[in-house]
């Protein structure tokens, strides 16, 4: 669920997540019967779900691909709500507060072309090798290694992100609610183990897609009632430029020409061949978080809608996202009625009060924080020091709940934290429901056990979602002790998914590409990968090398390095693939592009046409861009 | 959903039926009571009443719709 991380986060500012266990500030809300009422409902709505389907999951092809019989509609909501994790819509809101409309390249030029290239151009080679996982169509193609490599790696990724997200979900619970930490990770762990492990893909599926329209039902509201008090979008940008004395919060493409001329510090290169390819494509077309989602459609033509399909609500997210954190900019008020700045997590942290005191912990700490870090009026910084009533600090990443608690009293604020909550689970069943399908089919089936009944694949299953849980539960609490552990465990996903997707893409478009060719670039890509994530972990300078500029800020350390690690993985498979013997290419058929004769489509009527939306997707990402060039 | 079964589609139906129905009466109450939550910005616009309208509207709209055992 980390796929395309949000800026607060890749700048460390969830990295510090563990430090806000320490503030004393009071929680931002305070839940009425009626909210709890509402939570308490999803909660058992999602386990009902569960009940009811476990009757529908006792083959292995029901439990880890939902008896491929999800129509277009229901595998594209599932496939975009399984990435719309909660950290990530609070994430991108701070960043939108932070960067402005920048902050949306990772919903548009990050997701949208991707979306449609796998439904138009790959969906039909994973579709019709009816492989059940990601990591299955790489033993297809590139044999047993390569496999195993993939899937050691994505069952990894998947429990301790589960893990890590838990973790980091029940720290924004307490300091939103004020819950204690224990009872948010097992009240989550618990309701996701019960609804998928009964129920399996199916479960998660109708889960996730009652989420969709939770989160949209809860989140909705902030945008609608800010837009009526900011006086519409002209009042916004006016507003907005008379406080930020800018107007580049409205531009998604004019100050990318260089690295120090948008306060994101990144470059057009990089957003459009790192972000907008190799980070994204990787993303959306080769982890199976997703793609297993579009791989339970009931037959090739929802395969291949499933993707066009939700690419539209992918491009309507920063509705719910973007835009408050935009409208935070300028509506959220101090007590006194002043302009409430938001600051970052490290200047939150600096600023702790003290428990026993009442006072700041560490008041020069604090004043440095503040005048190097945030752009606070010095009054307010008096304030802040003296810890005067009602002077609080908030961090970027609260600027969704501050809003949702701006306008939402109670029943309607019970439905925005089911939509915080439900955007978690969510991500949690996704993380558990592929992390099992890997472990049995392409670990234990082939390592383990290769000669099992189908039931007893369906038990280790359901056991693996057990043990999965309680390791991510295990995960989590380390975490929680070993902060240093959570920057890793994020860079995981940005680690393997570019070579992977250079793997993926070598094996499904060139025939050439030999069985030890695509091992080896994948193993040498992750290598290269990890080592020039290592190497700026050590050393932030270093960052200059990989994005290739001194201006460069973290932001721009992912994309470069997913487009680096995707040219070398492509460059070692391509030279071993010329001095090793190819496949051949009879054994290729439904597995690479130009070895493949695939099913003729039945005519359908234009408006089930995928190529006619996925135009129409294409024309509104286009104008959409140019309207806020 | 593709096959027999509870269509997922009712299940949503329900969940909305039941939010939108709380959230539009808690509202009503709110509006001739005139007894208003601290803290919370445009009240004068009734928030709980429309919106929890619509989502039970919404709701029912799709319980009618896909209820078990309604012939497609």
């Amino acid at each position: 669920m980390f796929g395309l991380v949000p800026a607060s986060i890749a700048a460390g500012s969830f990295g510090s997540l563990p430090a806000l266990l320490a503030l004393s500030a009071s929680p931002l809300a305070q839940l009425k019967s009626l909210d709890i009422a509402v939570i308490a409902i999803y909660f058992g709505m999602v386990i009902w779900i569960g009940f009811y389907l476990k009757g529908r999951s006792n083959t292995s092809e029901e439990f880890f691909m939902a008896g491929r019989e999800m129509t277009a509609w229901i595998a594209g909501l599932s496939f975009v709500s399984a990435n719309l994790g909660s950290l990530e819509l609070m994430g991108w809101a701070g960043s939108a507060y932070q960067y402005g409309i920048l902050a949306t390249h990772w919903y548009w030029i990050g997701a949208i072309p991707a979306m449609l290239f796998l439904g138009l151009v790959m969906m039909p080679f994973y579709y019709v090798c009816k492989t059940h996982s990601v990591p299955g169509y790489l033993n297809l193609r590139y044999g047993e290694h390569a496999r195993v490599l993939a899937a050691t790696f994505f069952a990894l990724e998947m429990i301790l992100m589960s893990g890590v997200n838990m973790f980091a979900m029940a720290v924004v619970m307490k300091v939103v609610l004020g819950w204690s930490l224990t009872f948010s990770i097992l009240m989550s762990a618990f309701a996701v183990t019960l609804y998928v492990a009964l129920g399996g893909l199916r479960s998660a599926i109708f889960n996730e897609v009652l989420q969709f329209v939770l989160i949209w039902g809860g989140a909705l509201l902030v945008p609608i009632l800010g837009m009526i008090q900011a006086g519409g979008i002209s009042g916004l940008q006016t507003k907005i430029i008379a406080n930020m004395h800018s107007d580049s919060y409205f531009h998604l493409w004019r100050d990318t020409g260089s690295f120090a001329a948008n306060p994101m510090g990144v470059h057009w290169t990089g957003i459009v061949f790192g972000l907008g390819f190799a980070i994204s494509f990787g993303y959306w077309t080769t982890d199976f978080l997703v793609v297993q989602r579009v791989l339970a459609a009931h037959n090739l033509r929802a395969a291949r809608m499933a993707p066009v399909i939700g690419s539209f609500f992918k491009m309507a997210v920063p509705f719910i996202v973007i835009l408050p954190g935009l409208l935070g900019l300028v509506l959220l008020q101090n007590p006194d009625g002043s302009r409430r700045q938001l600051v970052g997590e490290d200047v939150v942290k600096s600023c702790a009060v003290s428990l026993s005191t009442d006072k700041i912990e560490d008041p020069g700490a604090c004043t440095s924080a503040m005048q190097t870090k945030s752009t606070l009026p010095a009054a307010y910084q008096q304030s802040v020091l003296s810890a005067a009533p009602g002077t609080e600090l908030h961090s970027y990443n609260e600027v969704l709940p501050l809003m949702l608690v701006r306008y939402c009293g109670p029943g309607l604020l019970g439905l925005g934290i089911t939509a915080l909550i439900a955007g978690f689970m969510s991500g949690m069943a996704g993380n558990v429901s592929a992390f099992s399908t890997v472990w049995t089919y392409d670990l234990y089936k082939p390592l383990l056990n290769k000669k099992g009944s189908d039931s007893h694949y369906v038990m280790v299953g359901r056991l693996s979602i057990v043990v999965g849980v309680a390791v991510s539960i295990g995960a989590g609490y380390l975490v929680q002790h070993a902060h240093g552990i959570m920057d890793y465990v994020q860079a995981l996903f940005s680690i393997f998914i570019a070579p992977l997707l250079a793997t993926i893409l070598l094996g499904m478009f060139w025939t050439r590409a030999s069985r030890i060719a695509g091992f080896l670039g994948l193993l040498f890509g992750v290598v290269f990968s990890a080592s020039l994530f290592e190497w700026v972990h050590l050393d932030p300078a270093n960052l200059r090398y990989v994005a290739l500029s001194e201006a460069a800020k973290p932001m721009a350390e992912n994309v470069f390095r997913a487009l680096w690690a995707f040219i070398f993985t492509a460059l070692v498979i391509f030279v071993v693939s010329m001095f090793t013997k190819p496949r051949p290419v009879a054994e290729l058929d439904g597995l690479v592009y130009g070895a493949t004769i695939l099913p003729k489509a039945v005519p359908v009527p234009f408006y089930k046409n995928e190529y006619m939306w996925a135009i129409l997707v294409g024309v509104i990402f286009v104008a959409l861009n140019i309207l806020f060039w | 959903m593709h096959g027999s079964g509870i269509p997922i589609w009712f299940f949503i139906g329900v969940q909305l039926l039941i939010y939108g129905s709380m959230i539009f009466v808690y509202g009503i109450y709110q509006w001739l009571s005139g007894i208003y939550p601290a803290g919370v910005e445009l009240t004068n616009l009734h928030t709980p009443v429309w919106w929890g309208g619509v989502l039970a509207l919404l709701g029912l709209l799709y319980v009618v719709k896909f209820r078990p055992g309604r012939s497609k």
